[in-house]
């Protein structure tokens, strides 16, 4: 079973490195897709069968199709994918490069012999998870269900700020007030 | 089952969130940059799991439906803004945002 570990934390990774890095939008996200596969099996492998379907439901299912929503709402994938290469040229690459790879080597060297062998075999499903939750976790839960809430109702005033209810005093409300110059920015990118 | 070495789950679980910390450097698309964020979050998570693998305690599992919660409420938030900055700027470039720059 740790073969199969090894196998999906590989797929995951790469997948992770191609998805931050394609110019096409449409393919990062399907690449996000694979990545987020490859951790939900490293999560069964782990003993977390629940968590599991979770990531595939909730992230795959959900968070991932809401970012695909949004990137056809805003412009054409294929329409971006000249822009997104003008915006990656290759002395863009070297800092996040030297940084990320410190970073990674720093804790991989301090983290590699860390922590001892996980203990074998055994699954904890979601009744433990569940039982825990709800009993010593639960004001946990409920601040989560309130975050939710903030979640939704900002997305929904800030999605309104336009056109839509959000109206105060007869006048349109906006999340802030209109920027003077909506010329081209530093990247003189306008689109 | 698996006898998967604690810390090379916390390697795999650091790897990821250096990618995504390259991806929020690297990018200069807002949307890139919050699909970045979702690897990093999703690193921190495989350390929840192992952690939680490594010590038979449902705690870790409970952290990381958490973190879920965080993740989606984060995209909600985060892609409204998104729309809202551009239908303003009419640009997809964090650079783009400098209005406050005097």
């Amino acid at each position: 079973m740790s073969a199969v570990f090894y196998i999906a934390s590989t797929i995951a990774v790469v997948a992770a490195f191609l998805a931050v890095t394609r110019s096409d939008a449409l393919h990062a996200v399907l690449w996000l897709l694979v990545a987020l596969f490859g951790i939900a099996v490293d999560f069964l492998v782990l003993g977390a069968p629940f968590l599991a379907a979770l990531e595939v439901i909730v992230y795959a299912g959900a968070i991932v199709v809401v970012i695909l929503f949004v990137m056809m709402m805003v412009a054409g994938p294929a329409a971006s994918r000249g822009q997104e290469r003008r915006w990656l040229p290759p002395r863009a690459w070297i800092l996040p490069s030297l940084l990320a790879a410190g970073l990674a080597a720093l804790a991989v060297t301090w983290l590699a012999g860390a922590g001892g062998p996980a203990a074998e075999g055994t699954v904890i499903g979601a009744r433990r998870v569940g039982m825990l939750l709800f009993s010593d976790w639960l004001v946990a839960v409920e601040l989560a269900s309130v975050l939710l809430l903030a979640g939704l109702v900002g997305a929904l005033y800030l999605s309104s700020g336009s056109e839509g209810p959000a109206r105060a005093n007869g006048r349109r409300r906006q999340p802030w007030p209109d920027p003077d110059v909506t010329g081209p920015g530093r990247g003189g990118a306008a689109d | 089952m698996a006898a998967v070495p604690t810390g090379h789950v916390l390697v795999v679980a650091v790897l990821l969130v250096c990618i995504g910390a390259f991806g929020v450097l690297l990018r200069r698309n807002l949307l890139f940059m919050l699909l970045s964020l979702e690897v990093v979050l999703n690193g921190a998570a495989l350390a929840f799991i192992g952690a939680g693998s490594r010590w038979q305690q449902p705690d870790g599992q409970a952290f990381v439906l958490l973190i879920m919660v965080m993740a989606a409420a984060e995209v909600a938030v985060g892609l409204a803004l998104f729309l809202q900055i551009h239908r303003r700027v009419s640009s997809l470039d964090a650079d783009a945002l400098d209005s406050l720059r005097g």
